[in-house]
């Protein structure tokens, strides 16, 4: 405790004690501080500042590019969205007109192939009839001549036996007259 | 712990100059801090460009607190600066202080009443400023008379309140802290092996402490800053 300097200590734990005020020491602390204001600013807080802004100007119009593309994104999506349901549409109409011309045309083929059937049908049936005819007539004609053979042959056959001699002997008589 | 200050008088001022010496150290410590964080400035920030981003965030954030950035915006830059400038100031007493002859030379600068006291004044005289500046001189002088006229003495003596506490509560904290330390290592840490000894512990406890004070009553200083200004220069509360 040995040195103590009472008007110093009293100076630093009394205010107001007027005698005592550094006032050279407040002055110097103002002009310190102002001068190391304007310098940070000029040298630091500015510069800082400034890039800080920018920044924030960058972000702020990354954000409104990104917004955009999103939007224009979202415009594409709904775009080919829509278009692909055209496409699909379409699809579904071709497939659907496709499915039509087919039915149309299977009904075109069937009925043809039918008429045609129909067709080579008649005339089977006309050369079947003209055949039968054909057939007919020539039976017929058989008949005829198997019906006389068959007459004969009745006829031979119905002679008695007095006949059947007298038939030989004929026949005997011609063959030996004729000999 | 009793020291004499350098006191030296020219021209009718009497300058302590320690105090002019710690104050031009702190305000070089700032300044360097500042220019070389922000020397290299990138759009991407890396390493102390985004350590003095942070400190410019975390004053505008207490400004934001107290007034709307568009009022409180142009008071950027004195909050940085004081911010930096206190804390800075706060934790130069801390690790040493340099004695020679009896006479202290190494110490905060803020364990001064005049150079807290100078600060204090210097935010209060800037309040009354945009106070005027910014709402006219009849809107300003109208808020000393509300809610109620008879409020107008209270009003007067909370300004000169406002500095005072302003300035002591700085002083008191850092002073207290540079006391003590003084008394371990003047004191305790002097008085032989053993005390030696004794005086390590609570004294890493105490600048532990103090690093901690240092940056809460830079902390509470700019934000009183701030408060006080917001008080002149808002139109709504």
């Amino acid at each position: 405790m040995k040195g103590v300097n009472y008007g110093v200590l009293t100076s630093s734990l009394v205010l107001g004690a007027a005698i005592h005020v550094n006032y050279g020491t407040i002055l110097f602390q103002l002009v310190m501080f102002i001068i190391l204001m304007s310098l940070l600013k000029k040298f630091a807080w500015g510069p800082l500042m400034g890039i800080m802004k920018e920044r924030e100007d960058h972000v702020a119009g990354e954000i409104t590019a990104a917004e955009n593309s999103r939007q224009e994104a979202k415009k594409l999506l709904e775009e080919q969205r829509s278009l692909l349901k055209e496409a699909r549409n379409d699809a579904q109409s071709l497939i659907e007109s496709a499915k039509k011309q087919g039915d149309i045309q299977r009904e075109e083929i069937i009925a043809a192939s039918r008429t045609e059937a129909e067709r080579i049908k008649e005339a089977a049936r006309v050369e079947i009839e003209l055949q039968k005819e054909k057939a007919v007539a020539a039976i017929r004609e058989q008949v005829a001549s198997l019906s006389v053979l068959i007459a004969s042959k009745v006829i031979e056959k119905e002679l008695s036996a007095a006949d059947q001699d007298k038939l030989i002997n004929e026949y005997i008589q011609e063959a030996g007259e004729k000999r | 712990m009793e020291h004499k200050a350098p006191i030296v008088r020219y021209f009718g001022l009497s300058f302590n100059l320690a105090d002019m010496l710690m104050i031009t150290i702190a305000s070089a410590v700032v300044f360097l801090i500042a220019v070389l964080s922000t020397r290299k400035l990138a759009m991407k920030p890396t390493g102390v460009q985004n350590f003095m981003e942070w400190v410019m965030d975390f004053v505008k954030n207490i400004i934001n607190s107290t007034m709307d950035w568009k009022t409180g915006g142009r008071f950027h830059i004195l909050g940085i600066t004081i911010i930096m400038y206190v804390f800075v100031a706060n934790m130069l007493g801390l690790p040493f202080s340099i004695e020679i002859n009896h006479t202290l030379w190494w110490k905060s600068p803020t364990a001064d009443p005049g150079v807290t006291l100078t600060l204090a004044v210097l935010v209060v005289g800037l309040s009354h400023y945009y106070g005027v500046k910014m709402k006219g001189t009849a809107a300003y002088g109208k808020e000393f008379f509300k809610p109620f006229w008879f409020m107008f003495p209270i009003k007067i003596i909370e300004e000169f309140a406002n500095t005072l506490t302003l300035g002591l509560r700085l002083y008191g904290n850092i002073y207290a802290g540079e006391i003590l330390l003084a008394l371990l290592a003047g004191g305790l840490a002097q008085s032989g092996h053993f005390g030696w000894l004794a005086a390590a512990v609570p004294m890493l406890a105490w600048q532990g402490f103090s690093v901690f004070v240092g940056a809460i009553q830079a902390f509470i200083f700019t934000m009183l800053t701030m408060v006080y200004l917001s008080h002149k220069v808002s139109t709504d509360h």
